[in-house]
């Protein structure tokens, strides 16, 4: 971007992934970049408060008064049990420790805009991976249901839908992770557009309504809709 | 006003990025059937709004897919910057 000299702009908008440490690890270079560090920190936050409310949910005996936290723990439970039950059916205990992990990941991810951090999923490499897991996991349930049905289901209802079914399989993750990616990175943009480019007067106030709807409902949406699909998917193959 | 290769390259990418973000018409109609579809879906049952809101924001979300699609094209072209100057 430093070729670009426009004089309207007082100072270049920012939204890129910065570099902070470089390494060399057997001849390759590897950065730490604000992502990473954005998921150290999500990471630093969500592990106390989930050892936390292990232990919490626990010792809790049926006799005692729940506090505050312990109901809003349990509510938060029950309705993301339900919302797996809904899709799942009977296979959602199996299912709901890994969608509540990447559901509370995600989310932090995307508030994280919110506390000044640069959100670590408006970056490829997390949401590629979170992708990438979905994609593993439905194959390794679609192997285990149905066998060596799983490759011959491919050429249903004719052998020369094949190819359409194949671009259909990989997709799925391609899909979702992009989906996931370019929300956020749009957000991200629009903020960084706001904050670079606008005169002072425009910065009070007017950033709260975009935050809201960048951040928080765009956010808490797409990290419905992410666990949603991996459900979605995996009940596919379930049968 | 000297525009040499490169300046070329980059008005070309410019303009490559406006035409991708035509991609936003069709989620912007998807999106709007969808939730005129929720609204009058709520209007003849209005008991099962959360079921129809959830429902209806799971396919807008998804129906949003073609339209990211093009923006991520768009700034690939604007801010990677995939085609060199050296061609």
């Amino acid at each position: 971007m430093g070729m670009m000299k426009i004089p309207m702009i007082v100072h270049e908008p920012d939204f890129m992934i910065h570099g902070v440490l470089k390494m060399n690890i057997f001849g390759q270079e590897l950065w730490i970049t604000d992502t990473t560090i954005g998921s150290w920190i999500i990471t630093a936050v969500l592990l106390p408060i989930g050892v936390y409310a292990r232990g919490k949910l626990k010792t809790a005996t049926a006799s005692d008064v729940p506090g505050a936290f312990q109901s809003a723990l349990e509510m938060g439970l029950e309705a993301l049990e339900n919302m797996a039950q809904g899709i799942l059916g009977g296979n959602a205990r199996k299912f709901v420790n890994y969608i509540g992990t990447i559901f509370l990941f995600i989310l932090f991810c995307n508030l994280s805009g919110l506390f000044g951090l640069r959100a670590p999923t408006a970056d490829y490499g997390v949401t590629f991976l979170l992708g990438m897991f979905t994609f593993f996991i439905v194959n390794y349930q679609g192997l285990k249901n149905r066998g060596f049905g799983h490759f011959t289901s491919l050429f249903q209802p004719i052998p020369i839908l094949f190819p359409i079914n194949l671009i259909g399989e990989v997709a799925n993750p391609i899909s979702i992770s992009l989906r996931l990616f370019a929300n956020l990175l749009s957000g991200v943009i629009i903020m960084g557009l706001w904050y670079g480019m606008m005169p002072w007067f425009a910065k009070i106030g007017i950033p709260a309504a975009l935050h809201v709807y960048c951040d928080l409902f765009s956010g808490c949406i797409q990290t419905y809709v992410f666990c949603m699909l991996t459900m979605v998917y995996i009940s596919d193959k379930m049968e | 006003m000297n525009i040499n290769g490169q300046d070329f390259i980059y008005g070309c990418s410019a303009i490559g990025a406006g035409l991708a973000m035509i991609a936003g018409i069709g989620p912007g109609v998807g999106q709007g059937i969808a939730a005129g579809q929720g609204a009058a879906a709520v209007g003849r049952n209005p008991g099962a709004k959360s079921d129809i809101t959830s429902t209806m924001l799971l396919g807008q979300a998804v129906a949003e897919t073609t339209g990211l699609y093009g923006l991520v094209v768009a700034i690939i072209l604007m801010f990677v910057k995939p085609f060199p100057a050296s061609m």
